[in-house]
């Protein structure tokens, strides 16, 4: 696929409920027998005093240039490794119209396209 | 082809279904899985998408099992010792000669000093728990040994609870319901109680932690306990950061607000608690028929009659009043005639807890735990308002030698706010259909010694209370102070499994190497060579979950753990122990492994076969291990009548137990032995509290080092450290650092981060590189960045539990900085 190609299908990721929990990295790991410390999505962790003082925490999972989105999966209608392992279910597979739909449904959501 | 097989997506790969529990993830849950096997290997691991534990997900660890099962470094022969303990020389001998071996030892340390001189060692004993049970009780010895000192992991809250209400009691997640949330009779909490308690780290307590993260997406608000930053703290309605180990004051001043302000639920607290008892105001202690009545009975109590204008006994066997129509008074002084003819003025036990909680107004409170009392009392009045409301607690509890008097005070909470054994509330919590292997808190099992006789030798028996009643493990550091005293009896072999003393659960781990070194024989079993195995004399190769069949019937559901493959030569533990038993014991019961667990089942009228194809199963509604309002039932007590398991039969805010083993029976908060308030002498030269236990996504303890992917997430032992502390003490992230107090220092990483207070550091535990030399004086870095070297054993409570992990003393400085010694030196200050 070329730079060009018009993508059709993303994740939405929910990152308030992203716990950090790896699953995601670890299986896509698995899936794809990444080497140590590479994979297809990695977790970033955010913790800030916000201006009001209150003190937060946050992950956020973010795809690679890795990711495939797992086509052998998705097209068996399975979802992808990442999606379906994650331990907080804060990740959708879809087409992106229908994902950037459902990204109005609630607020701190992220909708990622592949590469 | 067994049911438990499913179709295969590729024509070479077999899938089977399985569940999840010990020697792999390491953890308590008890996910569903599918393994794909391929040529005898495992290529893929999955969730299982039908199983109602996790419903599909799965964690890191379990998705790294790949590079688990088939790692190179896997033990995969028994090994004998033939160098110096801890000289890391071995022979590989075959399983035959392992057990002759094994047998031989045994048989002759039995014979000259009495099956109770070997001592039988676990860590969180996960699967492998009740094996190591069955091989103790059919050698004949009682001492069974969680090795954590003061027993301070779960055990210790399982005690206390029972110690109220007769049974133990989680948080509802729908877990008892096929459907889960879906469930009609299911409530979603209308608030959580997060209490020191970074579960979605781990699952270390047979609850998947993401549950609570399904319950916030419904609409659970969040109340968090805990001195770190976390997840759930971020995300707390009210977030209480507490100084590590004053968790006690905060449930005080919870019960103060919640009693001060009516927020309680007085038709529960009346009908079911033992509040209207009475207590002598002479002795402080119980009224019971035995001061009324000549041939009154000492377990029978009494309340005053407010209808009657007198003393009304309370009959415990009956769980009942003897006159039908008394109204017992709740509060208030009154006389009451002895038998011997004297008067006695007694009060109630509610008046008696009243005054308890009354001694922590909010402002006290904040005195001790740095909570401001305005967000106290807007904790405890969200929580007493909401209903359903839940509280999930962590490790931290148990981790002050005062576990007992500040689980009394939660546990209260969730009673005397009408949240016991609702919907959505704290419900109890037993083996799935009353299947129970081995002894646990409150149930005896299917293997179990021979004698109550045999038992009277155990260790910490004689010292303390729950160790009668509640807990079924010797006292650990009794265990550790007798192997070097020898009295009452000698120690002289140590069985070693599911633990890692050295480098993972034994503090002042220096000391139990000198233990090892003074008994005559250990073995041990293990999947890989620890620090620990080092010291054995025989280690044996064990299998992990996917290599075995076994049984689960911890809560629920009820399952079967189904053997996916087998990696050559290593054994279940349940096979290595079953074969040991048989040999040891000419009396041992089962003639198979597989009549063993179908003996377990019994009570699930299924076989091991039949429950294997079914995979899981949940009690039905209307079975004592099924929620909701079983007191009301006559569920919880052998008799059938309504009440609780307990020796009144009501719940116990005042403790009768504890008023039996001579103990405080009220709840109340007590300082931790080795903090800056207890020990301003030690504050001076150890200015910051240090914590430890702490869990990682990547690891269970002190497994998974030398997994790849795993070691990949958190490479390094690290310690956190607020930014203002670092600064002060010139440190930045990334430095290495001395972490150091009286025991000795160790080498941790900083974490420079706002996750903790600036008055804390928080370091991990349980680090080992098994990248590194084996043998001594390396025995793979055990001695470099190990936490537990700056821990006191000894330090448990009055009733023998409790541990100081999270609220000792420290100072931090930069490996290389202005303190003196060389930065070589390993362990000592």
């Amino acid at each position: 696929m070329t730079s060009k190609a018009r993508p059709e299908f993303g994740l939405l990721i929910d990152y308030e409920y992203c716990t950090g929990c790896h699953s995601c990295e670890m299986a896509c790991a698995q899936e794809y027998n990444h080497k140590p410390g590479n994979s297809g999505i990695r977790v970033f962790e955010v913790e800030q005093t916000l201006p009001d003082g209150r003190e937060t925490l946050s992950f956020f999972p973010f795809p690679t240039d890795s990711c495939l989105l797992c086509p052998h999966l998705t097209r068996e209608g399975l979802d992808p490794a990442c999606v379906k392992h994650c331990m907080a279910a804060c990740m959708r597979y879809g087409r992106i119209e229908d994902l950037a739909r459902a990204a109005g449904e609630k607020p701190r959501m992220v909708l990622w396209v592949p590469r | 082809m067994a049911a438990y097989r499913v179709k295969p997506r590729t024509r070479d790969t077999e899938i089977v279904r399985t569940t999840v529990w010990s020697a792999g993830p390491g953890c308590h849950g008890t996910c569903g899985v599918l393994a794909h096997i391929r040529k005898g290997r495992l290529v893929k691991i999955e969730g299982d998408p039908d199983h109602p534990w996790n419903q599909g997900r799965l964690c890191a660890r379990c998705l790294a099992m790949t590079q688990y099962v088939h790692h190179p470094d896997r033990l995969t022969r028994p090994l004998r010792r033939v160098g110096e303990r801890g000289e890391g020389k071995w022979e590989a001998i075959s399983w035959d000669e392992a057990f002759d071996l094994i047998e031989g030892k045994l048989k002759a340390i039995r014979s000259a000093h009495g099956p109770e001189s070997v001592v039988f060692s676990m860590g969180t004993g996960r699967d492998i728990s009740p094996w190591l049970c069955m091989l103790a009780y059919a050698y004949g010895s009682p001492n069974v040994m969680f090795a954590l000192s003061g027993n301070a992991c779960y055990s210790p809250r399982i005690a206390a609870v029972e110690t109220v209400l007769g049974d133990y009691c989680v948080p509802d997640a729908a877990q008892w319901l096929e459907r889960r949330y879906e469930d009609p009779e299911y409530r979603v909490p209308r608030c959580l109680v997060i209490w020191g308690y970074n579960i979605p780290n781990t699952c270390p307590d047979n609850i998947f932690g993401h549950w609570f993260i399904d319950l916030m997406k419904r609409g659970t608000e969040i109340i968090c306990m805990d001195p770190r930053l976390t997840w759930f703290s971020s995300r707390a309605k009210h977030w209480l950061r507490l100084r590590p180990g004053t968790d006690g004051a905060i449930a005080m001043g919870f019960l103060h607000t919640i009693l001060a302000e009516g927020l309680y639920d007085r038709a529960f607290v009346r009908r079911w608690t033992n509040a209207p008892l009475l207590l002598r105001t002479d002795t402080g202690r119980l009224l019971r028929e035995s001061d009324l009545r000549p041939r009154g009975s000492r377990d029978n109590f009494a309340a005053w009659d407010a209808a009657a204008g007198e003393a009304v006994v309370w009959d415990s066997a009956a769980a009942a009043f003897e006159r039908e129509h008394a109204k017992p008074a709740l509060g208030g002084e009154f006389s009451v005639g002895l038998h011997g003819g004297a008067t006695v003025r007694c009060r109630t036990v509610w008046d008696a807890f009243c005054e308890a909680a009354a001694g922590y107004p909010p402002e006290r409170v904040e005195a001790i735990t740095g909570v401001p009392a305005a967000t106290i009392r807007d904790a405890a009045r969200m929580y007493a308002r909401s209903s359903p409301a839940a509280i999930h607690w962590g490790l931290p509890i148990d981790s002050t030698p005062g576990i007992t008097p500040t689980a009394q005070a939660i546990t209260a909470l969730w009673c005397i706010t009408g949240n016991l054994e609702v919907p959505g509330g704290n419900v109890i919590a037993r083996n799935a259909f009353e299947c129970v292997s081995y002894a646990l808190p409150g149930a005896e099992g299917v293997i179990r010694l021979a004698t109550k006789e045999a038992d009277r030798k155990r260790i910490g028996v004689d010292a303390y209370g729950p160790f009668r009643r509640f807990i079924w493990r010797a006292q650990t550091d009794k265990v550790l102070e007798q192997i070097f005293s020898g009295k009452p009896y000698p120690i002289k072999a140590l069985w070693m499994q599911t633990g890692n003393l050295i480098a993972g659960i034994g503090f002042e781990p220096k000391k139990w190497r000198e233990a090892f070194r003074k008994l005559d024989f250990i073995a041990a079993v293990d999947l890989f060579m620890t620090p620990t195995t080092q010291y054995a004399d025989v280690v044996l190769p064990a299998a992990t979950f996917l290599e075995k069949d076994s049984v689960r019937s911890w809560w629920v559901p009820l399952q079967t753990i189904n053997r996916a493959m087998t990696v050559p030569e290593c054994r279940p533990d349940v096979e290595i122990n079953f074969e040991l038993a048989r040999r040891l014991d000419p009396g041992f019961r089962w003639e198979s492994v597989e009549a063993l667990f179908d003996d377990i089942l019994k009570n699930s009228g299924m076989s091991f076969r039949e429950l294997q194809k079914r995979q899981w199963a949940l009690p039905p509604a209307g079975h004592s291990s099924a929620p909701y309002r079983r007191h009301e039932k006559g569920l919880l007590r052998p008799d059938g009548r309504p009440g609780f398991a307990t020796p009144s039969g009501l719940v116990e805010l005042y403790a009768s137990l504890r008023e039996e083993w001579g103990l405080e029976p009220l709840p109340h908060y007590e300082e931790p032995p080795l903090t800056p308030v207890s020990r301003p002498d030690l504050a001076k030269d150890y200015p910051l509290i240090l914590s430890t236990g702490r869990r990682s996504f990547a690891f269970f303890n002190a497994e998974h080092r030398n997994i790849p992917w795993l070691r990949a997430l958190d490479p390094d032992p690290t310690v956190e450290i607020h930014p203002r502390t670092a600064a002060g003490l010139g440190i930045a992230g990334g430095d290495w650092v001395w972490v150091e107090n009286w025991l000795g220092r160790q080498r941790f990483r900083a974490k420079v981060t706002i996750a903790v207070r600036p008055d804390m550091v928080m370091a991990a535990h349980g680090w080992w590189f098994p990248e590194e030399e084996g043998a001594e004086p390396s025995l793979f870095g055990a001695w470099k960045s190990n936490i537990n070297q700056l821990i006191p054993m000894g330090s448990q409570g009055e009733d023998g539990l409790g541990a100081p992990l999270k609220n000792l003393m420290c100072r931090v400085y930069r490996v290389g900085g202005r303190r003196g010694g060389s930065d070589d030196e390993q362990g000592q200050a």
